[in-house]
């Protein structure tokens, strides 16, 4: 049985625990505000480059000049797996889910004989992999330091993911983030971008009244401009939607160790105060035998 | 009636700018355009430059882009840019120091295709700064 000091000593340090969680979830409650928020404001772009893009592959579609970011390569044996995690854990399940659902992926792609590249971005997703599927990591961009995600964090993924495909090194690209659903669901998925999965029939597009574009410089031109943005703006928006996912998992992880360190602290309490009667008790019967005994 | 013509400046960040107005002069990579309203549905290119947009006859805004493109739609224009801002608020010191980065990347480039790439970026730069310098 441990002392009556201990278990003060216990129950304090869980306090100071309790404490610290508390503060955190608040800090992830407001900072996952300020994610959303943006996250929003991304929105009106990424669905307008949607909906001409849309338009623009229709027309597309099947024509022997069509850049190659949408048609892809022709195969599909090399796959790229860009993988986004946070940069700090403490956040539930938030990086081992989407770990996890990078790992299946490979292993499925691995056993058809394919062969994989993974880029990391975000620390935690490297640390996670580089345990068995280190030979696969081809690198990592760390957003250390990244107070509020930038449409340049994405311009800088981007432009690696092009790279590489500008080199071959790749035939189908593949993000995996956590869609943000609400603040205690986030659900990790896999979005392919590389060939751009084409729209389906008369998705979104803008009603022009029976008029068609007239397109300056040429629809291919243009087209070969616009998809190198548009993968970046896909990266940007899955980079918010992981903001405000992390964000979220951290606030509902902090919040079920506030509650843990509470039920603990109460169980704690509870022990020491019996330990205490215990004492006392033992105290009254060893001074009554004794005062008996003469 | 006169006619007014729907603007939207969106970034990948937010919604800039969404107005009613009367024209919007757009820098095309293949030259500048106007757009009124009832303009053919366009989808074009812009280069780095100003909008000028145009309201009662005057022009009444004027605003940075860095690139991205225009889409006219019978119900409006909307331009998607890279990166915007009005011209009032646009800081030439911070636009020195990125030319001054994107030439000594320019100088640090390893191969052909990142001096090219380098060389482009710090073009852009330097015509900003242009176009700063004649306001």
């Amino acid at each position: 049985m441990a002392s009556l000091k201990d278990l003060k000593v216990r129950i304090k340090s869980v306090k100071s625990t309790q404490k610290i969680t508390k503060a955190m979830k608040m800090v992830a409650a407001s900072k996952l505000r300020r994610a959303q928020e943006s996250a929003e404001a991304a929105r009106p772009f990424a669905l307008r480059m949607d909906r001409v893009i849309a338009g623009l592959t229709a027309g597309m579609a099947g024509r022997e000049d069509a850049p190659r970011l949408m048609t892809g390569t022709g195969a599909s044996k090399v796959h790229l797996l860009v993988v986004m995690t946070a940069e700090r854990g403490l956040c539930g399940a938030f990086n081992s889910s989407i770990v996890r659902l990078a790992r299946s992926r490979t292993l499925a792609l691995l056993a058809e004989g394919k062969e994989v590249k993974i880029l990391c971005v975000g620390r935690k997703g490297r640390d996670a992999l580089r345990r068995d599927l280190g030979r696969y990591i081809i690198d990592t961009i760390e957003m250390v330091g990244v107070r509020r995600i930038g449409y340049v964090n994405a311009e800088t993924v981007t432009d690696r993911v092009l790279e590489l495909f500008a080199e071959g090194a790749f035939d189908v690209a593949t993000i995996f983030f956590a869609r943000f659903q609400s603040a205690i669901s986030q659900v990790p998925t896999a979005q392919q971008v590389i060939p751009l999965p084409l729209a389906a029939e008369g998705d979104g597009s803008a009603d022009l009244g029976g008029a068609i574009y007239d397109y300056e410089p040429e629809e291919s031109e243009i087209l070969e401009a616009l998809l190198p943005r548009n993968l970046a703006v896909q990266i940007f928006k899955a980079l918010l939607e992981n903001a405000a996912s992390e964000q979220g998992a951290r606030m509902s992880a902090m919040d079920n160790a506030t509650r843990n360190a509470g039920d603990m602290i109460n169980r704690l309490t509870l022990i020491y105060n019996r330990s205490r009667q215990a004492a006392i008790t033992k105290e009254l019967i060893e001074i009554i035998s004794g005062a008996e005994a003469l | 009636m006169a006619d007014k013509l729907t603007f939207e400046l969106v970034s990948p960040e937010r919604l800039i700018l969404s107005a009613e107005v009367d024209m919007v002069v757009v820098p095309g990579t293949e030259g500048d355009f106007g757009v009124l309203p009832g303009h053919a549905p366009t989808v074009a290119t812009i280069q780095p430059g100003v909008i000028e947009v145009y309201d009662e006859g005057h022009p009444v805004n004027r605003l940075f882009v860095r690139g991205g493109f225009a889409e006219v739609t019978p119900a409006g224009l909307t331009i998607l840019a890279e990166e915007a801002m009005p011209l009032a608020d646009m800081d030439r010191a911070s636009f020195e120091a990125r030319l001054a980065a994107a030439e000594e990347d320019v100088r640090d480039a390893k191969d052909d295709t990142a001096r090219a790439k380098a060389e482009q970026s710090a073009e852009q730069l330097r015509r900003v700064l242009e176009i700063l310098g004649q306001n």
